[in-house]
């Protein structure tokens, strides 16, 4: 990630402030270590702005008690948290084998076709939907199960694309 | 029962008996259907006697291993002194596997249920759920019912009235398949990325945190309140013959299929009667393979599964594994060139990279059968993929290069011409588009 390609936001605000504070505090209190909340405390920053900036890794950094790299270098390990913003609604489509078999690659065409997402992992013009794969969702029977946020849609054909984005404006 | 489809008379229902019931999400509802009083039971035996009770019926790890639990258990060290851990490792991710998001989505005290007698087993005041970060639903579902649970006073300092500790702690993941290997979780817990470790030290002597702690599968701790509820004896009578394979199992059925879902058999069950229960491949079509137990496993061919025994050592007796019963069932339309192609492409996109052999032949073996799927295939690459499966078992620290070389070995072994088309096809236009 270089600063030019994603300036910094203008004046970053915490995300560990007031009620996410707390809920955090009450986290510390689950586990024997700090460093164990570095996973739901990405999430709760992603959950709060939508993508992980440079400024919410050093926030988390700092909140406990780590290093920047240490916390990217977790961070890059996981398909989950953005690095960079994505659009408003982030789908992801499985397409690993029992789903392949069903045809989720079809499913997939559908809706990068639907959405005006040009390509894999790029947001559409008008900031609505960015689309990527993903490795086995963990629903084989129910193929082709998407993401789509936190909406967990299964058992999607590409006749039923348009109608289910309708409901994501 | 075979969600999403009616149970079929020849299931024998334990785990999913509610599934599809949303009455039995809440606490209320999981009472009123005989629930906690397992918990309850346990509660008033001592630890040992649990382990030996779950060790007496022959439940074995559902997860995958297959190893014997109340024996897993066993190994906890006793009055040491220090914390213990139970981690149940709900990161389902093994492609055709798909058993433990319905426990979670429609029995999630089921499993609360068995994390309390599996911690008060081994000693463990606290037990963190490791869900995969793409479970939402399972997530919101757990969340609701662990907040019951402590309302209820079923968990915390004084859980259940009996004077013990038992903390339960649902920890997101955050997409990686490799955190389903129970180290890489651990690691994952702590808050690190998720590289598998190197055993020993097994983590019922170091593992969360340092300290002793046991990884079980959701399905391995769910099975346990009926075992205490019913007996040993009783889940030792669910057998069809073999001793070493007893009790139930969720058989998650996909791919090419009438009627996928998930489908409880005794172990033992021959596959040709599941064969039935879910309708066998399209109609006008016949059945090609099957990989019988979750991806990580050897593909076997239509003859060789309609033969199978489905349990433990039923399915290595046919050349391949039980695994996590999770069965990928391909039709006679399968390319499997491309399918072996697309499970190496997963495990090239999921190995954590720590170790060469799968870092570099995980990839390596992906990109060689795209180049062969896109016509440019030559004679010594069957030899080259079989030689770099031979490096990448057995030589690292976790199997996950194991089992990207399962699919090349057994699907080159058993359908050699297939592979050969493409070669002989070679530097024609592309055939498929990859």
């Amino acid at each position: 990630m270089t600063a030019a390609a994603h300036p910094p936001e203008e004046a970053y605000q915490p995300v560990f402030v007031g009620e996410r504070r707390a809920e955090l505090d009450d986290l510390f209190t689950k586990y024997p270590t700090k460093q164990a909340c570095l996973l739901p405390a990405l999430w709760m920053v992603q959950d709060a702005r939508g993508w992980i900036s440079p400024e919410g890794i050093n926030e988390v950094a700092q909140v406990l008690e780590l290093t920047p790299a240490y916390v990217r270098g977790v961070i890059t390990f996981y398909t989950m948290y953005h690095t960079h913003p994505v659009g408003r609604y982030f789908i992801q489509v499985c397409t690993t084998s029992p789903c392949g078999l069903c045809g989720a690659e079809e499913t997939l065409a559908a809706i990068l076709r639907e959405t005006g997402c040009l390509e894999l992992g790029a947001t559409s013009p008008d900031g609505r939907f960015t689309v990527v794969e993903a490795e086995c969702l963990g629903a084989c029977g129910f193929a082709t199960p998407i993401l789509v946020n936190n909406d967990f849609i299964e058992s999607v054909t590409p006749d039923r694309v348009a109608d289910i984005l309708r409901g994501y404006v | 029962m075979g969600f999403p489809h009616p149970s079929d008379p020849r299931e024998t229902v334990v785990l999913s008996q509610y599934f599809g019931d949303p009455g039995a999400r809440t606490y209320q509802g999981w009472v009123e259907r005989g629930g906690y009083q397992a918990l309850k039971k346990a509660l008033g035996m001592g630890p040992e006697e649990v382990i030996n009770e779950v060790k007496a019926s022959g439940l074995r790890g559902r997860g995958g291993a297959g190893f014997p639990t109340g024996l897993k258990w066993s190994f906890m060290p006793k009055g040491d002194g220090r914390p213990h851990y139970l981690v149940c490792n709900a990161d389902e991710s093994e492609p055709g596997t798909f058993k433990d998001r319905e426990i979670m989505r429609w029995t999630p005290h089921a499993l609360i249920e068995g994390c309390a007698c599996g911690a008060y087993a081994i000693g463990a005041e606290t037990c963190y759920i490791y869900i995969r970060g793409e479970f939402t639903e399972p997530w919101t579902i757990m969340s609701l019912a662990v907040k019951e649970a402590y309302a209820n006073g079923v968990l915390g300092a004084d859980a259940m009235g009996s004077g013990k500790r038992i903390d339960i702690v649902l920890h997101r993941g955050a997409g990686a398949y490799i955190c389903g290997e129970e180290t890489a979780m651990l690691n994952s817990l702590e808050g690190r990325r998720g590289n598998p470790r190197v055993k020993p030290p097994f983590p019922a002597v170091a593992g969360a945190f340092a300290q002793p702690t046991t990884v079980n599968n959701v399905e391995t701790l769910a099975a346990v309140p009926h075992i205490l509820n019913r007996g040993a004896a009783w889940y030792q009578s669910l057998c069809r013959g073999n001793p070493k394979s007893t009790g139930t199992k969720l058989f998650s059925v996909c791919g090419h299929v009438q009627r996928p879902g998930n489908y409880e058999i005794t172990l033992g069950t021959p596959f040709s009667e599941l064969y039935d229960m879910f309708g066998g491949v399209p109609e006008g079509r016949t059945l090609k393979a099957v990989i019988p137990g979750g991806s990580s496993v050897p593909i076997l061919t239509a003859d060789e599964m309609m033969n199978t025994v489905l349990d433990y050592e039923g399915v290595i007796a046919s050349g391949s594994m039980l695994g996590s019963a999770g069965m990928i069932v391909m039709d006679n339309t399968t390319d499997i060139v491309y399918q072996v192609m697309r499970l190496t492409k997963f495990y090239a996109h999921e190995s954590c990279a720590q170790c060469t052999q799968c870092r570099e032949g995980t990839g390596w073996t992906s990109r060689i059968l795209q180049r062969m799927l896109s016509g440019q295939g030559s004679e010594a690459d069957l030899d080259l993929l079989l030689d770099l499966a031979d490096n990448m078992t057995g030589t690292t620290i976790c199997v996950l290069s194991d089992s990207c070389a399962a699919p090349v070995v057994s699907g080159i072994k058993k359908f050699r011409s297939e592979f050969e088309a493409y070669i002989t096809r070679a530097r024609q236009p592309a055939l498929i588009a990859v």
